[in-house]
């Protein structure tokens, strides 16, 4: 018999609300191009423009500012390539979809819990007056640590420089409003809040003018070419209105990951959880189980029905150390045996106990053969 | 059989009482076939796996079913896998083909004179265009070919506008609005001895007519997923591999797609188009067959009914279910507007909502007046012949009507 199945990569994607389900069901046996002036269109471009609100409200944004786009790697890029600032600064923890935007980016280092740091940006602002546009996540992918992005945006207007928000991972786990983040352009993706993949929104503040990353029929009010992906953004839109009514499952899955991590370091006191002792979402947890590389880990997981990642998704593939834990000085030992563990709104107490217990067994099992391995 | 016929004049009926207008406007969008969406459904809910997340089960499920829609597709045109990459649709792939292979030409310059020169049709889609116009704002040269009155470019004047600067030649398959189908293999030689590349746009053709990227001899080809029956927001790029077609990639990050195209592939969107692939290498014959004979249908029924009605774009060589006429002295939106119980278009979808006339049909010599009276029909998979009736019947009452009118009108004493 196949083991239990137990899903704990949730920072890769989340599955389909069922919500989600039911909005695309319905648009995707529509035909109708929302560009089209005939009654089909219409309706097209009625659901288009409905899902824009839906979408703006998750952040409290106005619907104007809300461009519908492939993920979230294309908002990233569309934040950081169309508002063509002189100088990019990101801090050194950002996601690839970032980071590659612009290879030659000024880079903000972090602190030792993966913190932005605040002062290091100022000066890197001072120093150079042209215009800047600074990018900093809201929450970490790997490690859950939120990012001071209230400072962050303030430090950003006193040198008058743009600030972009990746909020892929944030958005749906934490209850988000764009004048709070106080960021120009905010980046989210639908499958990570339970939507389907292949939509994502970049928000932008009214009067930010961009320059498309995609040209051609004009869709999306100038800055994003090409058909509407329908059913895409009627999944988004429904994902993200279940996301705010459901915000407080959170506290939940808080309380697992809490119980989780304790579970972990009754077991085995040399467990590093990183970013342990500051603000990170509920649901991550990066743990180390030193003198184990990550990759034996996943395969053991994987063996016993567990899914949990070695870090990101998109480089899960790759051998490699983190370039998030490396920012955050973590040496190569440890951030080679740091796996990522993600929970999100259907976790159970069941998907705990069942990741305690393949975790206990591969950590009595290496254990046993370091120990042998030292006696002999 | 005449129970089906029954059925489908009872649809026409209920059009009639206004429920939705009959779709034929296959070339804006066509709807998602059944099939299509059987296949995508599992991946939507139950394997729901990021497909880059390899290292479990969920991820491993999710891959395999790209990799299986991947080769769907490449059976379809006869390329490699390997040579086909997932973008969000025809216009990323579009956009990223042409920026892609200019901006790699400019940062990787090979031999002895820059290649910085694009060929294309003035009779493009936008997004081609467009692409071309940002390029030209870069630096690059363009030449923007004008097509014959049948809406087909001019092996001589193509080869003449190649020259030893010619990085790409950009020409699509089969056009949008007048649904005409360029000789793409003769393009390919052409590009071929010159040693220059050969772009497609095969938004419109995909899944309709017979594509063979080795005896046309293309190095990049663009496809979209909405426009055969697949779903919206997935298309693909086709990129030769020998000899190697080198791009920048647009969008960069996770490094999937082999670095040309990052972000998380959508699982089910990329099953979708496999599956659309599949369905049209089985049936794009007879359906072929089937949709010349409904046009051919509509073609003479409105024929009959308005002799002075002509046809825009060359009459043989165009797509199967694609028609473009002029209704002189009537105007195209106000035809439109008369004729509720059917969707057709003025042109483009993605222009439709501009008031200026269709520049491809001022590009094969229609004067603004012409342009104005063109419309749009186009049929598909769906269209049963009780609609195209339906169409005729409805257009030729409104056309006659509206020449009344305006007769009316310029009788009137001023």
């Amino acid at each position: 018999m196949a083991p239990t199945q137990t899903y704990l990569d949730w920072n890769a994607t989340a599955p389909l609300r069922s919500e989600a389900a039911a909005a695309m069901s319905a648009a995707l046996v529509r035909c109708g191009n929302p560009s089209s002036v005939h009654r089909w269109g219409r309706a097209a471009r009625r659901a288009v423009e409905q899902a824009r609100s839906a979408v703006g409200t998750l952040l409290n944004a106005p619907p104007q500012g809300v461009i519908f786009v492939s993920g979230g790697t294309e908002a990233n890029h569309l934040a950081i390539l169309g508002s063509r600032r002189d100088r990019i600064l990101v801090s050194a923890i950002e996601h690839d979809s970032v980071l590659r935007a612009i290879p030659e980016a000024e880079q903000i280092p972090v602190d030792h819990d993966g913190i932005v740091m605040l002062d290091k940006l100022d000066r890197l602002l001072a120093a150079d007056q042209r215009p800047a546009l600074v990018s900093v996540m809201f929450a970490n992918n790997e490690t859950g640590v939120l990012q001071p992005v209230a400072a962050v945006s303030a430090i950003a207007r006193a040198h008058g420089a743009l600030f972009h928000c990746d909020a892929v991972q944030a958005a749906g786990k934490l209850a988000l409003d764009t004048d709070a983040i106080g960021a120009d352009l905010i980046s989210l993706s639908a499958h990570k809040l339970g939507g389907p993949p292949g939509i994502g929104a970049l928000i932008v503040t009214d009067g930010l003018s961009l320059i498309p990353l995609l040209r051609g029929g004009g869709q999306e009010s100038g800055r994003r070419a090409g058909t509407e992906n329908l059913s895409g953004i009627a999944g988004f839109a429904a994902a993200a209105v279940a996301a705010a009514d459901e915000i407080a499952v959170y506290d939940r899955v808080r309380t697992l990951r809490e119980a989780l991590e304790e579970g972990i370091v009754a077991i085995a006191p040399e467990a590093v959880v990183l970013g342990a002792t500051v603000a990170r979402l509920p649901n991550t947890s990066a743990i180390a189980m030193p003198g184990v590389a990550a990759e034996t880990q996943v395969i053991a997981f994987d063996l016993d029905g567990v899914m949990v990642s070695a870090g990101a998704a998109c480089s899960s593939g790759k051998v490699g150390p983190s370039h998030v834990l490396e920012a955050m000085g973590v040496g190569p030992d440890l951030a080679g045996s740091t796996i990522r563990v993600s929970l999100g709104w259907n976790s159970s107490e069941a998907d705990v106990a069942h990741f305690l217990e393949v975790w206990t067994a591969l950590y009595r099992r290496r254990r046993g053969s370091y120990a042998r391995g030292r006696a002999a | 059989m005449s129970s089906v016929i029954a059925a489908s004049s009872d649809r026409a009926e209920a059009h009639r009482a206004n429920v939705m207008p009959i779709y034929l406007d296959n070339q804006s969008s066509t709807r998602l076939d059944p099939r299509v969406l059987e296949a995508m459904l599992p991946y939507f809910t139950e394997q729901f796996g990021n497909p880059h997340s390899t290292s479990h089960a969920y991820g491993r499920i999710a891959a395999e079913a790209i990799e299986q829609a991947r080769h769907e597709v490449a059976a379809l045109i006869h390329a490699d896998p390997r040579e086909l990459i997932f973008t969000s649709g025809a216009t990323e792939a579009n956009n990223l083909a042409i920026k892609g292979a200019a901006h790699f030409a400019r940062l990787y310059p090979h031999g002895a004179q820059p290649r910085d020169h694009i060929v294309t049709l003035r009779t493009e889609h936008k997004c081609v265009l467009e692409s071309c116009a940002q390029l030209e704002r870069e630096g690059f040269g363009v030449t923007y070919l004008p097509v014959e009155p049948n809406g087909l470019v001019s092996l001589e004047a193509l080869a003449t506008a190649v020259n030893e600067r010619t990085l790409l030649v950009s020409v699509m398959v089969a056009h949008n609005e007048i649904g005409v189908i360029q000789p793409l293999a003769e393009i390919g030689a052409l590009c071929r001895s010159k040693g220059v590349l050969f772009h497609s746009d095969a938004a419109q053709a995909f899944g309709k007519i017979g594509l063979d990227v080795e005896a046309m001899q293309i190095d990049l080809l663009s496809i979209s997923g909405h426009k055969v029956y697949g779903p919206k927001g997935i298309g693909m790029l086709y990129v030769r591999r020998r000899p190697r077609v080198r791009l920048l990639p647009l969008i960069d990050g996770g490094g999937q797609e082999r670095g040309l195209r990052s972000g998380t592939l959508p699982t089910p969107l990329c099953v979708g188009i496999g599956r659309a692939a599949t369905i049209a290498a089985a049936e794009m014959t007879g359906e072929g067959m089937r949709l010349r004979g409904l046009r051919d249908r509509l073609q003479t029924g409105l024929a009959r009914r308005l002799p002075e009605l002509r046809l825009n774009g060359d009459a043989e060589r165009r797509l199967p279910g694609s028609l473009n006429f002029c209704f002189p002295g009537i105007e195209a939106i106000k035809l439109i507007e008369a004729c509720p119980g059917i969707a057709i278009s003025t042109g483009s979808a993605c222009t439709s909502a501009n008031v200026e006339p269709s520049y491809v049909l001022r590009a094969i010599g229609l004067s603004d007046e012409d342009a104005n009276s063109g419309i749009r029909i186009g049929l598909g998979r769906f269209t049963t012949s009780a609609e195209v009736d339906f169409a005729v019947e409805a257009l030729a009452a409104a056309a006659a009507q509206l020449k009344a009118g305006v007769a009316e009108q310029a009788d009137r004493p001023i």
